[in-house]
């Protein structure tokens, strides 16, 4: 009859909130927690990929092997700061920080040309040719004040979405 | 609470508790991984496949289903206004927030959780009560019920093995004893977890060419329902005891089995189906066409190998109470023998079955459609949830298809906003 939750303590669940600057409920942290555990199938500590995958939804995602690459071997205070970005009471310019850090996939606080072209294959597959896919982000950036080669920082990604709608937000169940 | 993962346009809900019958108005769903080609092999009474194994299966969507964009989170990219601009590239937020809602809750993983019994023992009052609930039903109701399976294995066997041997001569004679004896042995399983079952409308008879179906929980519905009437039932092939009584017992009363993984199986076991339900003297045929064990709060998508056999279909649905126990065979956290070992040591299991009212193929429609219509029924008078998925995706991944839809969306979006000027 043991609850998994029963294994955080309240102090667990502070330094959970203090990681993850306090975008989570002591209820949503021992939510995520249950969920955690429940992924966490080898009892491994982290949610390995094949595990993540198993979850259908998660695997149809255009996204998710991009993902994957930074969930790996997440424990679940770095899973909970993962998620951190969907919370509602996450700021945007901590949600386009997430965007920003989903494109710059070798962490060094530059977005590349390629990097964009990366995602954008991800999300379009073979429904657009790699030449157009070129072309569409060519013309995109140009038409945004940069170039091909335009090396593009944390500070143009929030002048870019700052002022738009973004809509990063994830409600975790509570029972 | 809310579902994830599921499009925001539609989500699925938790089921609440019992009363819980209300219908989502007609959910068309196809989110399988072979809709197309699945068939009656694929359908068990029972999982039996170790975690880790997963098979790519031949997957065909099926795309000839309405709805599928309720299920699916489509890529709800906003509206198109206007010509293109960088920031419509960027945001790539609709997607993230399927991926994140998808780790957070999903649907298809709340169809196999066994939800662990709320714990009400830790009062000071109630303790000592739990505690003489414990003895009691580990040392006094137990050693019984051992007992009392024990002595209905002896009659069951004392009797079954000579009329299966001296009475070769009057088949007539001989099927019908042996049913009698298989409805005898599973009462006397009934019996071993005080199995309090109602059933409610008409019996089911003999007769051709009509199919039983009914949803999944654990392989004790099929010795539930066995109980009142002699099933043939397709099944996964079973190693272990289980297996044992497979191909010795259940093959005298018309139960055919398979293995979910062998391709050639399939064919001969959709040849053996047909076969059956035109003979007249031939027991009633049961199917669970979900193919798996799902957690009596969710019903997967139905194979529709059981409704594309020109029969009539009558629907079965099976409602465990869970006050004592939970009925759900989690087939990847304990083996049938641990599971059986759980309701035993339970004080009962207590169930509702219903017999519902036979269908038939309507006109124009197509099986696939059918099956999500006797589904519909079931799922309403069980009070279960339905979801879009097929529940092989427990042994498989989910064929890239959908995702490749999702990619076609966006692909679409994109070019179709760089006309715009």
């Amino acid at each position: 009859m043991g609850n998994t939750s029963s294994m955080l303590t309240q102090y667990d669940i502070e330094e959970v909130q203090v990681h993850c600057n306090h975008t989570f409920s002591q209820q949503e942290i021992v939510s995520l927690y249950q969920r955690f555990c429940q992924l966490d199938r080898s009892n491994g500590g982290f949610i390995s990929a094949d595990e993540f995958l198993s979850v259908p939804e998660f695997a149809v995602n255009p996204l998710s092997q991009r993902l994957l690459r930074m969930l790996y071997g997440l424990n679940f205070k770095e899973f909970v700061a993962f998620l951190s970005a969907f919370s509602p009471r996450a700021s945007l310019h901590q949600k386009i920080e997430f965007i920003f850090k989903v494109y710059d996939s070798d962490s060094n606080g530059k977005v590349t040309f390629n990097d964009m072209l990366d995602v954008l294959r991800d999300l379009t597959g073979h429904f657009i040719s790699e030449q157009e896919r070129e072309q569409v982000l060519t013309d995109v950036l140009e038409e945004a004040g940069y170039t091909k080669d335009s090396l593009i920082v944390l500070a143009d990604f929030v002048k870019v979405l700052g002022n738009s709608d973004l809509k990063l937000e994830v409600e975790v169940p509570v029972d | 609470m809310k579902l994830f993962g599921l499009s925001s346009k539609k989500r699925i809900k938790p089921p609440k508790p019992e009363s819980e019958s209300k219908r989502q108005p007609h959910q068309q769903i196809s989110l399988s991984n072979d809709v197309v080609d699945c068939d009656i092999a694929k359908t068990t009474t029972a999982t039996m496949t170790s975690p880790g194994k997963l098979k790519s299966s031949c997957s065909e969507l099926d795309l000839d289903r309405p709805n599928i964009e309720d299920y699916l989170p489509s890529g709800s990219f906003h509206e198109p206004r206007g010509k293109l601009r960088l920031r419509d590239l960027l945001d790539i937020s609709p997607t993230l927030t399927e991926a994140a809602g998808a780790i957070v809750d999903d649907s298809f993983t709340r169809c196999f959780k066994s939800n662990s019994p709320e714990p009400w023992n830790w009062n000071i009052y109630l303790f000592p009560l739990w505690c003489f609930g414990v003895v009691f039903r580990y040392f006094i109701l137990f050693p019984v019920r051992v007992l009392v399976l024990t002595i209905g294995w002896i009659i069951f066997l004392s009797s079954f093995i000579p009329v299966h041997l001296l009475l070769k001569g009057h088949d007539k004679l001989r099927k019908k004893l042996e049913r009698c004896l298989v409805e005898l042995i599973c009462s006397f399983f009934v019996a071993s977890w005080t199995g309090v079952v109602k059933y409610h409308g008409p019996r089911p008879s003999m007769r051709p060419k009509q199919v039983f179906v009914a949803n999944h929980t654990s392989m004790i519905d099929f010795i539930v329902l066995e109980q009142m009437t002699a099933f043939a039932v397709i099944m996964q092939k079973h190693p272990g005891w289980v297996g044992l009584l497979q191909s010795t017992i259940l093959e005298s009363v018309g139960c055919i089995w398979f293995n979910r993984s062998e391709a050639k199986d399939r064919e001969i076991v959709a040849k053996k189906l047909r076969d059956h339900v035109l003979g007249t003297d031939n027991n009633p045929l049961l199917i669970f066409p979900e193919g798996t064990c799902v957690n009596n709060h969710y019903t997967v998508m139905f194979k529709k190998g059981a409704f594309e056999l020109g029969c009539t279909v009558c629907p079965v649905a099976i409602k465990y109470n869970k006050i004592f126990v939970d009925a759900f065979w989690n087939s990847r956290k304990q083996s049938f023998t641990t599971h059986l070992l759980q309701l035993m040591t339970s004080w009962a299991v207590v169930c509702d079955v219903w017999y519902l009212e036979p269908q038939t193929l309507k006109p124009g429609e197509t099986a696939i459609e059918f099956a999500e219509r006797v589904r519909d029924i079931i799922s309403v008078r069980a009070g279960l949830k339905k979801v879009p998925w097929d529940g092989y995706l427990k042994y498989s991944r989910p064929s890239p298809k959908h995702r490749e839809r999702k990619q076609q969306s966006f692909a679409e979006y994109v070019l179709q906003r760089l006309e715009e000027k």
